[in-house]
């Protein structure tokens, strides 16, 4: 396993363990820089009609319009006022350009393969089935995202909704 | 001439386009360059074919052009590895070599013609997987099989010439080495004076060099080695010579007399080392001007030198006839168009912007609207760029109706009218399989078989009509033949029996009726044929149609024919659109649709039991949808006397939206939704959104599919 996860990180070793830190209430998440297109301002979102309710809608990032998601509603926490710390965090996963409304961003920071572990397995997987591992900076811990499944896993959220 | 390259390499563009997304990620330049070329090339053989087919005869040129074609595909292919092809091409190289070599007169061969179309299908299948990224694995062993059997078919039996032996009989051959006094120049121009003189007197003409228009390499070869004539004439030795000495500028001619296996073996002697092709004389001729430089060289270095010039030169006759245009990739185009847009937003963010109200700018002003006009230039120019005529897609329905007259047994003229219509690249791409289901259909049910045709006193050809013409801001396409017509009452039987019939049947007008050919799983057809029958036809050419914004509509008298014509925008990436603002969003509608928009007054409100509401209009009743109850938004304008109706229409339904205000008309570029919201259900009743001059999005309003939600 670790082998494999080696012969990955060699492949783009500029961007190797480097993750951009946000938060979301007390909580300090970490993203892999690679997906990082750039990070903006709060900007005026347009709804767009039926869609999950974490799709806020979409905006217009120089012409191009691309669909923001807010982080907060798709952890399932309560929705908080955008204030001037709100930033939109545009990433490319899968060649989608999808913007993420986080609290803030702190910093971006390089995490030691040997400083990320593997999520301890409990029973109950569903509540942080986002987060992919677990990294250490001193005695701080950060989760770190799984982008893909971020953006491409709806089944829960369907399970959800038939509940 | 200039046009048909034009549209050849549009034509490959479209063509690339679809391999080219696929190949992105492998950034295979090598494989992508392959398809290019061989698409371009298939495409030109498939012309050749179909224009010697409507001559009734290969001409010499036709022959040349098949074998050049084929030796081309059968080198890229050998390089690339695609063995099928190459041993396909090569057995059809070798087949067109003989005949160029027999060169008989007025050859042709319908069998021939279609072996070779299959040869085609086999090739673009490959070259289709090829461009998914599959293994060219066909098997083209039949094909080579049947193509040699047809050789040595040809070799033992001949050619069927009808004059040939008389003609050979009294013919006389010539050999003529023409020498132009040194200094002359423009020794090409002269030598074809000559061959148009002697073409007056003369059945066949060789000579060599071949190329003495297009190439001026040949101006070198004619000054070294003469320029060689072969004659196949009646005349004899002294009129060919009288008829060559008028010509000016002659040093020297030699004309000598050969028997006619010498006039063929000759000729084919001086092209075959030559087929290694003018490449050969180019190479001499670069060669030569460069010895100088060469030989300072030491021998290693020299060699070296020359692969370089063999390179250049090479590329040098590659250039040479397109110069005049370049092929850009479509993603490049599609990039500029967005930039465009962009700009034209831009524009308006810069002339609109609130910081500009209330203050006297006579010179801004002045400024302003020459840079409106400098845009909306640029706006036009680039969107005729990616204009393309409709030409390559009216002849690839040459072929298809060539094919199934052969299959079904039927005769049918195809008459392409406005084929130099032009619409946007992206609206080509999705109506081809539409025509193609029209014109399939129109030969298999429309035309009837000949017996039928002369028993109704109609000519025994049948007749297809493709004509394409521009109508204000659309394009119709009409595909319309003389055959038996729609059935009336066919049709409404066979929809009673699909239990598709909407209502009361006598009510229908003859125009719903022959729409309902248009819905799923229908089909008046008994028998389901190889072409058509199966009744998933013309819907999906409905749907395709609509979605690309168009409208179907279906004329048809019975035993006179049917006329089926396609209204499709001409662009997809600019509309005019009225903008409406409903609580804090903005939507847009596209100008087409609108029919009126006015402030209802408190009569002719209708409410029926179900919560519906319906306005009165001159006599006529229409549903209202609500704008922000439909995508529930927050807004204060509720009632309805004081927000805004607008009347819209699409396939002649008619609804009236609701709301708040009106905010104007411009010109938006349509953008899609971004790839990641089209993974939730499709919203309903938007078809995209667009940038307004503020900057903010406006969503675009579906009109047709907000009509049939209703």
């Amino acid at each position: 396993m670790n082998d494999i996860q080696t012969n990955i990180m060699e492949e783009d070793n500029t961007q190797e363990g480097r993750f951009l830190i946000f938060s979301i209430d007390n909580e300090n998440y970490g993203i892999e820089i690679r997906y990082v297109t750039e990070i903006i301002g709060i900007q005026t979102i347009t709804e767009v009609p039926e869609l999950p309710e974490y799709v806020r809608g979409i905006i217009n990032l120089r012409g191009k319009i691309i669909p923001v998601m807010d982080v907060r509603l798709r952890f399932r926490k309560k929705a908080m006022e955008y204030n001037d710390r709100t930033c939109i965090i545009v990433v490319e996963v899968l060649g989608m350009s999808v913007g993420l409304i986080v609290d803030s961003v702190s910093e971006v920071v390089t995490i030691n393969e040997s400083d990320i572990s593997e999520l301890p397995q409990m029973k109950q997987v569903s509540q942080n089935h986002y987060v992919k591992n677990i990294g250490k900076i001193g005695n701080e811990m950060r989760l770190l995202l799984d982008c893909e499944k971020l953006l491409t896993d709806e089944d829960i959220d369907n399970l959800n909704e038939i509940l | 001439m200039q046009f048909g390259i034009l549209f050849l390499l549009l034509s490959c563009i479209v063509l690339l386009d679809g391999g080219n997304m696929k190949d992105f990620n492998t950034n295979d330049a090598m494989v992508d360059m392959f398809l290019f070329e061989t698409y371009q090339l298939l495409e030109q053989l498939e012309q050749v074919i179909l224009s010697s087919e409507g001559n009734c005869c290969y001409s010499r040129e036709d022959i040349n052009e098949v074998f050049r074609i084929m030796h081309t595909i059968k080198g890229s292919s050998a390089m690339m590895m695609y063995n099928g092809i190459s041993a396909l091409a090569h057995a059809i190289e070798d087949l067109f070599s003989y005949i160029r070599k027999e060169n008989p007169e007025k050859f042709f061969s319908a069998s021939l013609n279609d072996l070779i179309f299959d040869c085609i299908d086999f090739v673009k299948i490959e070259l289709e997987k090829i461009s998914n990224h599959d293994k060219a694995d066909g098997n083209s062993d039949e094909l080579v099989n049947r193509i040699q059997s047809y050789l040595s078919g040809l070799k033992k039996n001949g050619f069927n010439m009808p004059d040939e032996n008389t003609d050979k009989k009294t013919a006389n051959f010539f050999k003529a080495v023409i020498y132009f006094e040194d200094g002359c120049e423009m020794e090409n121009i002269r030598a074809f004076a000559i061959i148009n003189n002697l073409e007056k007197i003369a059945y066949e003409l060789k000579y060599y060099p071949q190329d003495i228009i297009d190439n001026d390499g040949s101006v070198e070869t004619i000054r070294r080695d003469g320029f060689q004539v072969f004659i196949r004439t009646d005349k004899t030795r002294d009129e060919i010579n009288d008829c060559l000495m008028q010509t000016v500028f002659i040093k020297g001619l030699e004309l000598t007399s050969i028997d006619e296996k010498a006039f063929s073996d000759d000729y084919n002697n001086i092209s075959d080392a030559d087929t290694s092709l003018e490449a050969a004389t180019e190479e001499q001729y670069f060669e030569e001007l460069d010895n100088q430089e060469v030989d300072r060289l030491p021998s290693h270095e020299k060699s070296l030198y020359e692969d370089g010039q063999k390179h250049q030169s090479k590329e040098h006759l590659h250039v040479l006839p397109t110069q005049s245009i370049i092929s850009v990739s479509v993603a490049k185009l599609d990039k500029l168009m967005d930039l465009v847009g962009e700009m034209v937003i831009a524009e308006a963010m810069v002339l609109q912007n609130p910081d500009l109200e209330g203050l006297e700018l006579n010179n801004f002003n002045k400024a302003a609207s020459q840079l409106s006009k400098l845009t909306s230039e640029i706006q036009d120019i680039v969107m005729s760029v990616r204009m393309v005529p409709l030409s390559a897609t009216f002849q690839r329905m040459n072929r298809i109706v060539r094919d199934m007259c052969r299959k079904l047994d039927k005769e049918v003229n195809l008459e392409i009218v406005g084929e130099e219509t032009e619409v946007d690249k992206n609206i080509i791409e999705r109506i081809t399989d539409p025509l193609m289901h029209l014109v399939r259909n129109a030969v298999d049910h429309g035309i009837e078989p000949a017996d039928e045709r002369l028993a109704a006193g109609k000519p025994k050809f049948g007749k297809i009509t493709l004509e394409a013409k521009n109508v204000g801001n659309d394009v119709h396409i009409i595909v319309r033949d003389d055959g038996k017509g729609l059935d009336r009452e066919k049709i409404l039987g066979k929809a009673r029996e699909n239990n598709l019939l909407p209502m009361n049947e006598a009510d229908l007008t003859d125009s719903e009726v022959y729409k309902l050919i248009m819905m799923p799983g229908f089909s008046t057809r008994d028998n389901v044929t190889e072409f058509s029958g199966r009744g998933v036809g013309m819907d999906v050419v409905a749907k395709n149609i609509e979605s690309i914004g168009g409208s179907i509509s279906i004329d048809s008298e019975k035993g006179k024919g049917t006329q089926i014509t396609l209204k499709i925008p001409l662009t997809l990436a600019i509309i005019d659109g009225m903008n409406l603002q409903v609580g804090k969003s903005t939507f847009t509608i596209p100008t087409i649709t609108i029919q009126e928009s006015f402030r209802p007054k408190g009569n002719g409100l209708i409410t029926d039991p179900d919560g519906n509401e319906m306005i009165m209009v001159r006599g006529q009743c229409y549903p209202i949808i609500r704008l922000h109850k439909l995508y529930n938004l927050k807004t204060d304008v509720t009632d309805l006397t004081s927000g805004i109706i607008t009347m819209v229409s699409q396939d002649g339904k008619t609804v009236c939206i609701f709301s708040d205000r009106l905010l104007g008309q411009q010109q938006v570029v349509v953008k899609s939704l971004p790839e990641y919201l089209k993974r939730f259900k499709k919203v309903n009743g938007i078809s995209g959104c667009t940038l307004l001059g503020d900057g903010s999005i406006s969503l675009i309003l579906d009109i047709a599919s907000l009509i049939n939600s209703k």
